[in-house]
């Protein structure tokens, strides 16, 4: 580590911060022109019109609508920096207690459609590439554009009716089964429940990966060292191996890191579809429910995993790609 | 006493299919009725300018044009047509690449392992290494990657690849562009070296000059087509040079006045009547624009001229300020003297 190295750690650093502070506010502004009224969508009209003022006041003080939005950031922003995240207004827990429960439903979900869709996407993206404009190309290009033109949550609703409603063989939501005690929640149960959504998120997911791959694979099948190669006699599948996928793994591997973000999206709405209890859905009842605390808590969250993935990928790629590497190596 | 002929090509075209605006289909002829032959032992010297389809011509004998070429004519390989298994069980192993430029490596892979294509065996590290010291590249080039090598340096690489195997015929690719003077007397000295081993070598080149100092044959390029055939020392003198392009061309040399040829050659796929030179050609005569010139045999060479006397007299006198027209005009006068 030379010192050039610490001031780019640093500076990549300060640069994660001012995003999350960024972000964290983008949310919080946006909670605050929204329209939604908290005693309205949390207590209901109906209950409001039973109260005194004085519970009224009470309620608003308690959402925190007597508070200005500005000074309200700032309380936040002020105990987020000293470690605490405050208390979620509609679990009436500890946010911090509350991220950890949805983040260990959401991120297993996640992690499998992340894999799953990355390693299905580059193979099936190797594979057309290798056969440029004969039917496999043509077979996943078609396969991939279709998919990139439907939406996480319709695929969602289609797997939903195909395997829970007629086949009966997956559950229709939720992460555990109705009725059965937490204690009595086997891991099976979790995995069974988890397969849906994730297998929505990943067949959306797989379509970018795929097209992507497919891509560089044909530009690097055209290439001036794979027609080298083949003047050398190698064969097609010989020159896949030491060429071809030497060559696109690391485009698709940035590409991989970058569709954290997506992933992290599509769960949001998927979640919604199979009421499954995680991150993304707490996101939505935060949302509507006027939830501040828990809202920004989840935005720092996804945020730092955002950002997090797609600095691995720069991380990796330094590492991997000697003409980095050594381009830093010869800088010292 | 002759040697063995090993590659003998004749009436070889290449040409490209290309959607032009409207979809309509038309070919793109970038080769045209080509011919030239390789003896083993010996250097054939390909001579033309630079995106006259040189680079395809190699890749077409390698039967490794893209999807959307197609190529007629014949290629023999030691009297056999190089074609289907035969191409396949020779190529990389009896005939070898050397490529034009660094862009024919794989980037990402170390050079000692594209040298070695993969192979571990103590007999390829061996042979390798050897290779490397006999181009006079340190011992740490094998574990560089291409980037990190110098224009020279790359060239002896590409030459070390072709060598791992032990090749009947060299195909190299512009192996000189890029090089200073002496860099690339000595890259041409190594083919020299590897011709005199008893391979044959088609050496591809712009460079007249260079090839005149080590290829036995040169065979002259111009647009896609070959137009004289000739031994090396055929262009030792003027008068020897039988079609009016390679008299250009020796004109042309530094050391014979450097006259440039007025004109330029017509683009690749620039369709055309008759003699493809006429244009230029300063004894061109009615006929040559009219009928398809054929390569033919004159004076125990081919070339594709249908009056090769008339330039055969010529005789350059080395007059500094000829026009073209001028020269027609001697021509004829000398002519009528006769
Ligand atoms: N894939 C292709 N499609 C169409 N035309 C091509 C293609 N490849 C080469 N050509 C044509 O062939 C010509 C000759 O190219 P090349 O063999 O590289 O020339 P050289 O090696 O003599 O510089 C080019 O000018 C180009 O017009
Ligand atoms: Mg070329």
């Amino acid at each position: 580590m030379d010192k050039r190295q610490i001031v780019r750690g640093f500076a990549g650093l300060a640069r994660v911060l001012l995003l999350i502070l960024g972000v964290s506010f983008a949310a919080f502004f946006l909670l605050a022109v929204s329209p939604i009224d908290p005693l309205q969508s949390n207590v209901g009209q109906a209950a409001l019109g039973s109260m005194s003022q004085e519970q009224i006041d009470k309620l608003r003080e308690y959402w925190g609508m007597n508070t200005p939005m500005a000074v309200r950031f700032w309380n936040w922003a002020w105990d987020f920096i000293r470690g605490d995240m405050g208390v979620s207004l509609l679990y009436r827990r500890p946010v911090a207690e509350v991220l950890l429960e949805k983040t260990a439903n959401s991120l297993w979900m996640m992690a499998a459609a992340w894999v799953l869709s990355g390693v299905i996407g580059f193979a099936l993206g190797v594979w057309a590439g290798a056969n440029r404009g004969k039917w496999q190309d043509k077979l996943v290009t078609g396969y991939s554009l279709l998919m990139a033109s439907t939406p996480a949550f319709f695929l969602a609703l289609v797997l939903l009716m195909v395997f829970s409603v007629w086949l009966k063989v997956l559950p229709v939501g939720f992460a555990v089964p109705v009725g059965t005690a937490a204690a009595d929640v086997t891991l099976a149960d979790r995995l069974v429940h988890g397969i849906l959504p994730a297998a929505a998120l990943s067949l959306t997911g797989i379509s970018n990966i795929a097209l992507q791959t497919r891509e560089k694979m044909a530009e690097v099948m055209e290439s001036d060292y794979v027609l080298f190669a083949q003047a050398r006699g190698e064969k097609k599948w010989t020159m896949i191996r030491r060429h071809g996928l030497r060559n696109i793994a690391l485009p698709a591997m940035t590409l991989q890191f970058a569709s954290v973000s997506e992933i992290f999206g599509g769960s949001v709405l998927v979640e919604q579809v199979f009421s499954y209890p995680g991150l993304g859905q707490a996101a939505v009842d935060a949302g509507l429910g006027s939830d501040v605390p828990l809202l920004l808590g989840i935005t720092v969250v996804s945020a730092v995993i955002v950002f997090g993935g797609n600095a691995l990928a720069d991380f990796l790629y330094g590492i991997i790609d000697p003409r980095i590497r050594k381009g830093r190596e010869r800088g010292r | 006493m002759e040697k063995q002929i090993l590659l003998q090509v004749e009436g070889l075209s290449i040409s490209f299919a290309q959607y032009t605006k409207g979809l309509r289909r038309r070919n793109l002829q970038v080769i045209r009725d080509l011919g030239l032959t390789v003896r083993s032992g010996e250097i054939t010297a390909v001579v033309g300018s630079s995106g006259s389809g040189k680079s395809l011509l190699a890749h077409g004998i390698l039967g490794l044009l893209p999807y959307n070429a197609s190529m007629s004519g014949e290629i023999l390989y030691k009297g056999q047509e190089l074609t289907g298994r035969l191409l396949e069980n020779v190529r990389g192993r009896e005939i070898v690449l050397v490529p034009q430029s660094v862009s024919y490596l794989d980037p990402l892979m170390k050079v000692g392992n594209q040298v070695r294509k993969g192979r571990k065996t103590a007999g390829a590290l061996e042979r390798c290494r050897e290779l490397l010291a006999r181009y006079g590249l340190p011992p740490d080039t094998e574990s560089r990657y291409p980037f990190e090598l110098s224009g020279g340096m790359i060239r002896r690489v590409l030459i070390s690849t072709a060598l791992m195997e032990e090749p009947e015929l060299v195909i190299a690719d512009e192996p000189t562009p890029g090089l200073d003077l002496t860099a690339a007397k000595r890259v041409m000295g190594h083919f020299r070296e590897i011709a005199d081993e008893g391979t044959g070598v088609l050496l591809i080149t712009h460079d007249l000059e260079l090839a005149l100092e080590v290829a036995d044959r040169i065979a002259v390029f111009y647009a896609g087509t070959t137009l004289e055939e000739m031994e090396a020392s055929a262009f030792q003198r003027e008068e020897t040079l039988l079609h009016p392009y390679s008299q250009a061309l020796y004109r042309a040399m530094p050391q014979h006045g450097f006259q440039p040829l007025a004109g330029t050659q017509p683009y690749a796929g620039d369709s055309y009547e008759g003699c493809v030179f006429a244009p230029r050609c300063p004894y061109r005569g009615e006929e040559c624009s009219i009928q398809e010139i054929p390569y033919r045999e004159v004076r125990g060479r081919k070339v594709r001229c249908i009056r090769p006397e008339l330039a055969e007299m010529s005789g350059s006198p080395g007059k500094m300020d000829r026009s073209p027209d001028a020269e027609n005009l001697a021509l004829t006068e000398r002519g009528r003297m006769a």
